[in-house]
């Protein structure tokens, strides 16, 4: 399976949401309403916020997903994968703050301090930052090791993230659920991959 | 087949579109002389001269009623299911006159009267819309409601056999959907029993066969489809505040200075709001009708009482 072409594969996946959006806003611009709805804004706001989550537990269940098949291509596709996910979390955060706050930072201030969902939205997107600045090779470099070790923020990026969806949704739990057990597996994976390689050195040694 | 409407004029030809603008006009030019409101209850009670009616394709497609599921398009999609003739409305407690009464039999001899309210959604969104209705006080009285009588619960239907949302396993709202008043906020003339909008029978997503339209609160304090009025002493629990009893307070008045933990309430996105024009506009107390409406509440803390 070496010429797998999955990464541009991937690309096309991942890109097609925001392709779609983009067919939407062409449809809604020519007749306002058609393409998102009454509430224009909501859409965006929420639309973004759903891909943000999906392509973030993507991410995150990269390295799952090379020890499950075998396959070494999926590490090569893990930075554009975390690259696209911060990319829908950043219009997410844009929408909001261009529709529902019309760009006012003293509401943008309030929601932060008064919200807590906000804040911990937020905090998910403070996690996600050093990642995505330090994503190049030139940085990963620089960082050696202490790379590595950066983007264990994923955990508390996820976490924060789920904790705002819990915090804001009011009914209808059935994604969230799911979303949620997303994260516990791929979070209970690692654990025993760890205490497996924990054993197999201490039975070395 | 239940008739709703007096059935000799079409209401479409009592009030145009274009009179609705006239109206307007006629109102801004009334608040410029400083003339106000007269009548408490009129038509276009505390329309603003820039409220423009909300097209209906919108009002009828786009609602919270999560008996049909969460989504703001699942009413619209499912709602055609429910069943709303026979409809029975139960009448209980501190009342002379209680049992069951059928729907058309309650609003038999009562005229709806069109008015034309703001409707403003606690998610920061609102909406102008000719609500067809009868004050709910006459609803009210016929039931002669007795000196125990605090406050006034309506129930919503239990029926997951029409109702999918009501069957959801990941649903965790205890039906039937609750609501209620103070006496006094339900004899208020601008509180109305709607049972059309735009001239025509209600839609089953908007709450069919009759809702609840009380315009200074929010919206979720306008219960809909309702099968049980139950007047009591004591003050009822709304579904809302069963669920999130911080976030969710009995009275509900549209109030932009009171800080709501899922959104800031000083703004609102007026319908429809596009991507070039959001129509943001400021949060009125009471949904603009302080007028008519602030007395009620005169000496009561609102920050506490929200
Ligand atoms: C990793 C970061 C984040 C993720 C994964 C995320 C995800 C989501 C999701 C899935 C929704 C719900 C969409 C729906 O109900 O259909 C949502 C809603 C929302 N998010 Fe985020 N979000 C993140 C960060 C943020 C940040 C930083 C902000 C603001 C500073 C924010 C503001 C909002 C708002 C305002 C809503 C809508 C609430 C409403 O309309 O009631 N989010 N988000």
């Amino acid at each position: 399976m070496k010429a797998m072409p999955l990464k541009p594969l991937l690309a096309l996946a991942l890109s097609a949401p925001l392709l779609w959006l983009a067919w939407l806003i062409v449809v809604d611009v020519q007749s306002p309403g058609a393409g998102l709805g009454p509430d224009a804004g909501e859409t965006l706001v929420h639309y973004l916020g759903e891909w943000s989550i999906r392509c973030l537990l993507f991410a995150f269940a990269i390295s799952p997903f090379r020890h499950w098949t075998g396959m070494s291509v999926w590490i090569r596709s893990r930075r554009m994968v975390g690259l696209f996910a911060f990319a829908y979390v950043c219009l997410h955060i844009l929408s909001y703050v261009a529709w529902y706050l019309g760009f006012q930072l003293s509401a943008l201030l309030e929601d932060l301090v008064e919200r807590p969902y906000i804040t911990m939205g937020m905090l998910a997107f403070v996690c996600l930052l050093p990642m995505a600045v330090t994503s190049t090779h030139a940085w990963r470099r620089r960082l050696r090791h202490n790379w590595q070790r950066l983007h264990r923020l994923i955990y508390l990026a996820l976490a924060a993230g789920l904790i705002h969806l819990w915090w804001l949704t009011r009914d209808g739990f059935a994604e969230l659920v799911i979303y949620t057990l997303c994260f516990g597996v791929l979070c209970a994976d690692r654990f025993w991959r760890r205490r497996q390689t924990m054993a197999a050195q201490a039975t070395n040694a | 087949m239940l008739i709703r409407q007096p059935a000799d004029i079409p209401s479409s030809e009592i009030t145009s579109e274009s009179n609705y603008l006239n109206r307007r006009q006629f109102m801004g030019a009334a608040v410029s002389l400083g003339v106000g409101l007269v009548v408490p209850g009129a038509a276009q009670a505390g329309l603003q001269p820039d409220d423009e009616i909300t097209p209906e394709s919108i009002v009828t497609s786009y609602n919270n009623f999560y008996e049909f599921g969460t989504g703001k398009d699942d009413p619209a999609r499912y709602a055609h299911n429910l069943t709303t003739d026979p409809w029975t409305v139960k009448v209980s407690g501190e009342a002379a006159k209680t049992g069951e009464f059928a729907f058309e039999d309650i609003i038999k001899g009562l005229t709806p009267e069109e008015r034309v309210y703001r409707f403003r959604c606690v998610e920061a969104w609102s909406m102008v819309v000719p609500w067809n209705g009868i004050e709910l006080r006459k609803i009210l009285d016929q039931f002669e409601p007795n000196g125990n009588a605090k406050y006034v619960e309506f129930k919503t239907l239990v029926r997951p056999s029409e109702m999918r949302g009501q069957k959801g396993f990941f649903s965790n709202i205890d039906w039937p959907y609750v609501e209620g008043l103070r006496m006094d906020e339900a004899y208020h003339p601008l509180a109305l029993m709607v049972t059309g909008i735009y001239g025509k029978e209600l839609p089953n997503q908007n709450g069919a066969p009759w809702r609840l339209m009380v315009p200074w609160k929010y919206g979720f304090k306008s219960i809909k489809s309702i099968v049980s009025i139950r007047f009591t002493r004591r003050r009822p629990r709304s579904t809302w505040e069963q669920l999130a009893p911080h976030e969710y307070g009995f009275y509900a008045n549209v109030n932009p200075a009171v800080s709501h933990p899922r959104w800031s309430q000083a703004t609102e996105r007026r319908l429809p709001s596009t991507l070039f024009a959001p129509n943001r506009r400021p949060t009125l107390p009471f949904n603009g009708y302080a007028e008519d409406v602030a007395s009620l509440y005169e000496g009561m803390d609102l920050a506490k009482y929200y």
